[in-house]
């Protein structure tokens, strides 16, 4: 299979999609907010429960492609448990990340999990996938209770 | 005595695309997303170039030379539409920019004119967008109701669910003739003679019709059609909408400016006739003549050759695609031509669609713009092959393998 296929499908990314962590809806959340790609039509809700501004739990449902989902999962797994303030400067590193801009090998490590999504950047149409759930993590975090759309 | 069968040469057709010699990822394109648009023959790009290199002027403008014979060419091509889909009069072949620019026309301007409060407009729910929306905008400005036509679980309109919407206060009905998600061809013929006893206009979008079947407007007896260059195998940014004389001439202007007008004063400003009257501005002048180009390159292969070339291949890609395993197509219509919608159990249209790319093969993945049809089978999304008569065979049989790399992929 070619390389550069498996640097976007990594093992990590395969699992995420197929089980993926904190897929359900939050009943005591109390931030929320819903993202979609009108492009491809994906879409996904994220709930949260912020509790001075410490993400205390949080969770996300939605339909969309391997990479999409994948990448909610993981944002979940490791945003539970930050500031609001972390999740954001992780927010602006991974998308660094996907587009390709981040590449100083250490800080890209930095990320742990995160950078399973390196291989991303390689293919432009599918950066808007991997980012959808943490520009819809960013409105959730500030509460506004609009729809976000990546287009 | 014994009469040839002419049969379309492929591998004749395929020298005329210079894009098909394209590599992908190091492997040769295979181009699936002719619904999308269509790649653009040899004579069509060569037009273009030569109509830059040696008659670039504005039309129905100058008394120079290179205007004159700019307008002639440009002119020239309205008569091969004209001839294309055997419309009577010159006066019913507007020049737009594409279907959308079409659909919205008649919208404005039409519904401008004769749609009133109350009144029912009716659509199918296979519609692309571009069907729905400026209906959707005139509705809401006049307080009109938007009526849709149901479908079944294969993707077919149902006709008994028509004939009970359409009443009194029906006062456009405006479908397409071949859906561009699923491939379905709807009887367009028998909806515009159930509209028609009851006076009732309507508009086929023929987007995804006109690069596949002769169409005869007169014998489809169609109170409007529109299609779009692009997908005729011409460059982009140009369209035709056909429109019977009769309700051009009582239509109003849709965008005004110049080339619209037959005398300007700030106090009365008198139209143009038609189809001048609907064509503000300077055209897409190469994009025209090069749209008479592909009408030539098609005449001269044959529509008759290629709807049974395609209609053999869509037959083929039918069979050997529904037999890979775990891939259930969307939309089974008896009469469907051209497009190949299906989904991959557990894997999503877009997994799908960048897996392929690597074996060179381009195919749509998403809501194909008809975000309806995919609530109607409630999925956000499909992969979709649709087909053109240079594609082959082989190429069908290595999309087949290449879908079952995808569960490699994905374990």
């Amino acid at each position: 299979m070619d390389s550069e296929l498996r640097e976007l499908y990594q093992q990590v990314i395969l699992d995420h999609n197929k089980s993926p962590r904190n897929f359900k809806k939050l009943d005591d959340a109390n931030h929320h907010a819903e993202g979609h790609n009108p492009l491809c039509g994906d879409h996904l809700d994220i709930y949260l429960q912020l509790e001075h501004d410490v993400v205390k739990d949080i969770s996300f449902i939605g339909n969309g492609c391997a990479i999409s989902k994948s990448s909610a999962s993981l944002m979940t797994a490791i945003v539970k448990g930050k500031t609001k303030e972390e999740a954001e400067h992780l927010f602006e590193k991974f998308h660094n990340l996907v587009t390709g801009k981040l590449k100083d090998a250490d800080e890209i490590e930095a990320l742990g999990k995160l950078a399973v999504f390196q291989g991303v950047h390689e293919f432009p149409a599918r950066v808007k996938c991997a980012s959808l759930a943490w520009h819809t993590l960013h409105v959730a975090l500030n509460n506004t209770e609009e729809k976000i759309s990546t287009e | 005595m014994l009469t040839d069968v002419k049969t379309l040469d492929v591998q004749k057709i395929r020298k005329d695309f210079p894009i098909l010699n394209t590599l992908v990822h190091g492997k040769p394109l295979v181009y699936f997303d002719n619904a999308a648009t269509t790649q653009k023959p040899l004579c069509v790009i060569q037009k273009e170039e030569e109509y830059y290199k040696t008659l670039n002027s504005n039309i129905h403008r100058g008394v120079h030379s290179l205007s004159q014979k700019a307008t002639t060419a440009y002119e020239q091509a309205r008569e091969k539409v004209l001839r294309f889909i055997n419309a009577s009069r010159l006066s019913e072949i507007v020049i737009t920019k594409g279907t959308t620019d079409s659909i919205n026309l008649v919208a404005s301007s039409f519904g401008k004119k004769f749609i009133k409060e109350g009144d029912e407009i009716i659509i199918s729910h296979l519609e692309h967008h571009s069907n729905i929306v400026p209906w959707q905008l005139l509705c809401e400005e006049k307080g009109a109701k938007l009526k849709v036509i149901p479908i079944n679980d294969k993707g077919e309109i149902i006709f008994e669910a028509f004939e009970k919407l359409i009443s009194d206060k029906t006062k456009f009905i405006s479908v397409v003739y071949v859906s561009n998600s699923l491939g379905t061809v709807n009887p367009v013929k028998e909806i515009i003679q159930l509209a028609h006893s009851k006076n009732i206009p309507v508009l086929i979008d023929a987007a995804q019709a006109i690069q596949h079947f002769k169409i005869d407007v007169q014998e489809l007896d169609c109170d409007f059609l529109a299609f779009s260059g692009h997908k005729l195998y011409a460059p982009t940014g140009v369209g035709i909408l056909y429109g019977k004389e009769k309700y051009l001439e009582e239509m109003p202007p849709y965008q005004g400016g110049g080339d619209m007008i037959a005398s300007v004063t700030f106090e009365k400003t008198t139209y143009n006739s038609l189809p001048y009257k609907f064509e503000a501005g300077t055209p897409n002048i190469a994009g025209v003549i090069g749209m008479g180009t592909a009408i030539d390159y098609l005449n001269e292969t044959g529509m008759d050759l290629i709807s049974s070339y395609e209609k053999d291949l869509f037959e083929y890609a039918n069979t050997k695609l529904s037999s890979v395993e775990k891939l259930t197509p969307i939309g089974t219509a008896e009469n469907k031509l051209s497009v190949f919608s299906f989904a991959l159990e557990g894997i999503h249209p877009h997994d799908i669609g960048t897996i392929l790319d690597f074996d060179g093969i381009a195919i749509r993945t998403g809501h194909h713009c008809t975000q309806p049809v995919m609530q109607r089978f409630g999925i956000p999304a499909t992969a979709r092959i649709s087909l053109s008569f240079y594609n082959t065979k082989e190429e069908i049989d290595f999309t087949a393998d290449a879908l079952k790399k995808v569960f490699e992929v994905f374990g």
